[in-house]
């Protein structure tokens, strides 16, 4: 009789949780579309405008499907109309964004990896110090240094210039990849450092033949850091570059706000998409490894 | 001449001083094992040898000529490190040769090297395999291996046994041995495990709060600690230390315990001192395997003590028993019944037993 009540009341209790654990479950699912499609709605919205004309955009609505695969605004994003003064298109600016995206995301992510190996295996005297102000220099906003930044750019000749640019991002990319090399260096042991000096190793070769060969999950992850910020960056494009030596988010910015006559949705989204490529083809490329690099760090054997 | 020495060796990191007027030889040939606790300065002292700490005060002479100011790779020295350290990029032949290619040795006698010290550790079949997909005992080896290539007067092991599994570690100190017996180089051993210590060893430098308290062979070290800490340190379960005055008593000493009649005849002990013996406060030590159930020797002494507490630790059994209030521990096969709450009849191998001064812990 006992056990009889016991094992229905149990049986109730399954049931109980077993619709509790249900409708969490259906609940979890409905904020996750919710939230899914919040992200994917605008790149939607970009995507399908980029490939209409502007009496469709006219006459549609925002969500409405294109009639085909009409690229020309992207050819026009790219190459522009081909009539003379006014025509702003963004070839020769991602060219400009490339040639400034490649030195800098190297030098930066070059020396970071340096400094990471001085300050967790060659430690000085006042060696935290030196890494405390370097952290500092994470904070710093860059709104305050761009008056000092141009007045330097200046005395060096090469303000409005790419090599302007290369240098001021490796300059301010070097606080964070220094962090990043150093939390994963520090992670290294030692006593690595310490065989290849018995073995005669001597500072370069260690770095070169011993750490910097299993340094590649960090070395993707400060890639794709460095990389994002630099390409996206539009502060200092703008206030030290203008015209021909423009990067492409600022070619972008003048695209799209010095239309004279109509606003031309499709090619401002066409142009959107272009500059916003080479930053998702390396996540895509080597985002398996950002993760990994985020995750991991300690090296094993 | 010796291959190592190191004269009146100081060192400190900021204000801690970490090692303290250090001296130490060793003779051709020679196992010195560093023994201590944790935070002792034994590792210090290493890599001190090694040429990768700086020395504040002192000298390190290698086959009397004084390395102090000489860098690592020059010092004839090949480590050997608790991580093993292989280089993760490297397979283990890169591994194995990366010190004569940066020494510039040439490729015939980089080849022939390899070969025979490869052969001899028996990892010829793993010559391309990378570090990560060796098992812990492999690493071990390869790691010693990069040692051997190089042909050093003087090897340094820094608890190269410590990352492995009891079972590998018992394996691995006996290949160590082994290769200790067959190439007859030069030791220094850094490790925290007495067993390892005891086993391996021809010395024994016993270290605490960076003064070596002891350097002696493991008999020495076991029989005649120079002092409680040597005594407590070595031995599972530690030494029995009980507290309590020399007494004479009609011309013969005996070892008492104020406040109980319990009494210790000490005539045979061998002092180092025989002056000033009497009411001296001691500690008297004997070790919990030299206590026996039975008489063994005829001059075994008998006492009546009684069981506090048992502890069954498979082949044997830890008897706790009351001296005068005082803790006293004894080891017995794990056959032997011992009723509890009661006196029960003790011999002590007097032979084996030590005294210290209460005041300066130091071995009379």
């Amino acid at each position: 009789m006992q056990d009889n009540l016991k094992s229905t009341s149990y049986q109730q209790l399954e049931q109980k949780s077993k619709y509790t654990n249900m409708f969490l479950r259906w609940f979890l699912y409905f904020i996750l579309i919710v939230f899914a499609s919040y992200f994917i709605f605008p790149l939607y919205v970009m995507v399908v405008t980029s490939l209409k004309t502007m009496e469709e955009i006219r006459q549609g609505t925002l969500l409405s499907w294109p009639s085909g695969l009409n690229l020309e605004s992207w050819a026009v994003a790219w190459g522009g109309r081909g009539y003379g003064a006014g025509d702003t298109f963004l070839r020769p600016y991602f060219w400009n964004s490339i040639k400034m995206v490649v030195p800098a995301v190297f030098f930066s992510t070059f020396i970071g990896a340096m400094t990471g190996y001085v300050l967790t295996k060659w430690r000085f005297k006042g060696d935290q110090w030196v890494f405390l102000f370097l952290l500092f220099g994470c904070f710093i906003p860059f709104q305050a240094i761009l008056l000092p930044m141009a007045r330097t750019l200046g005395v060096l000749g090469i303000s409005n210039s790419v090599v302007g640019l290369v240098l001021v991002h490796t300059v301010y990319g070097i606080p964070f990849t220094t962090l990043f090399f150093r939390n994963y260096y520090i992670s290294v042991p030692t006593e690595l450092v310490k065989a290849a000096r018995i073995d005669g190793a001597g500072f370069f070769k260690i770095f070169f033949k011993i750490l910097l060969p299993i340094s590649a999950p960090i070395i993707v992850v400060t890639v794709i850091w460095q990389f994002t910020q630099i390409w996206n960056d539009f502060l200092f494009g703008s206030t030290f570059s203008f015209g021909e030596a423009a990067p492409i988010q600022v070619a972008l910015n003048n695209m799209v706000l010095s239309s004279t006559s109509v606003k031309e949705y499709n090619v401002d989204m066409a142009s959107a998409i272009i500059a916003g490529i080479p930053t998702l083809i390396v996540y895509v490329l080597a985002g398996k490894y950002f993760i990994r690099g985020l995750t991991s760090g300690a090296v094993k054997g | 001449m010796k291959t190592l020495k190191i004269e009146e060796l100081s060192k400190n990191f900021g204000s801690t001083e970490v090692l303290k007027k250090i001296n130490l030889e060793i003779d051709e040939g020679n196992f010195l094992v560093l023994l201590g606790p944790s935070g002792c300065g034994k590792s210090t002292l290493l890599n001190i040898i090694a040429g990768l700490e700086t020395i504040n005060e002192g000298d390190v002479f290698i086959d009397d000529y004084n390395v102090s100011k000489v860098e690592p790779k020059d010092r004839n020295i090949a480590m050997v490190f608790q991580s093993y350290a292989l280089y993760p990029s490297m397979n283990v032949k890169e591994n194995m040769i990366f010190g004569l290619k940066q020494a510039k040795t040439s490729k015939e006698k980089i080849e022939e090297q390899l070969e025979k010290v490869s052969k001899f550790l028996q990892v010829d079949q793993l010559l391309e395999r990378k570090p990560s997909q060796l098992s812990g005992g492999q690493r071990q080896r390869v790691a010693i291996g990069r040692a051997l290539v190089r042909e050093p007067r003087i090897f340094l092991f820094d608890e190269p046994l410590s990352n492995l599994d009891a079972k590998l570690r018992v394996e691995m100190r006996r290949e160590i041995k082994k290769l200790h017996q067959q190439l007859k180089t030069t030791v220094v051993y850094v490790t925290h495990d007495q067993t390892e210590a005891m086993s391996l060893g021809t010395n024994i430098a016993i270290m605490n709060h960076g003064v070596i308290q002891q350097n002696d062979t493991p008999e020495k070290i076991y029989n005649k600690p120079s002092n409680t800490f040597v005594a407590d340190f070595i031995g599972s379960p530690s030494m029995n230390l009980i507290k309590g005055n020399l007494k004479e008593n009609s011309g013969d000493l005996f070892f008492t315990v104020s406040g109980s009649n319990l009494e210790i005849p000490i005539k045979d002990y061998d002092f180092k001192d025989k002056s000033n013996l009497n009411n001296k406060k001691v500690f008297f030590g004997i070790r919990p395997e030299h206590i026996f159930f039975k008489k063994f020797n005829e001059s075994d002494f008998e006492i009546n003590l009684r069981a506090d507490l048992s502890e069954y630790i498979g082949h044997e059994q830890i008897m706790t028993f009351d001296y005068a209030n005082q803790e006293l521990l004894a080891k017995f096969p794990s056959t032997i019944k011992i009723d509890l709450g009661k006196d029960t009849k003790l011999y002590f191998d007097l032979t084996q037993a030590s005294l210290f001064d209460a005041q300066t812990e130091k071995r009379i």
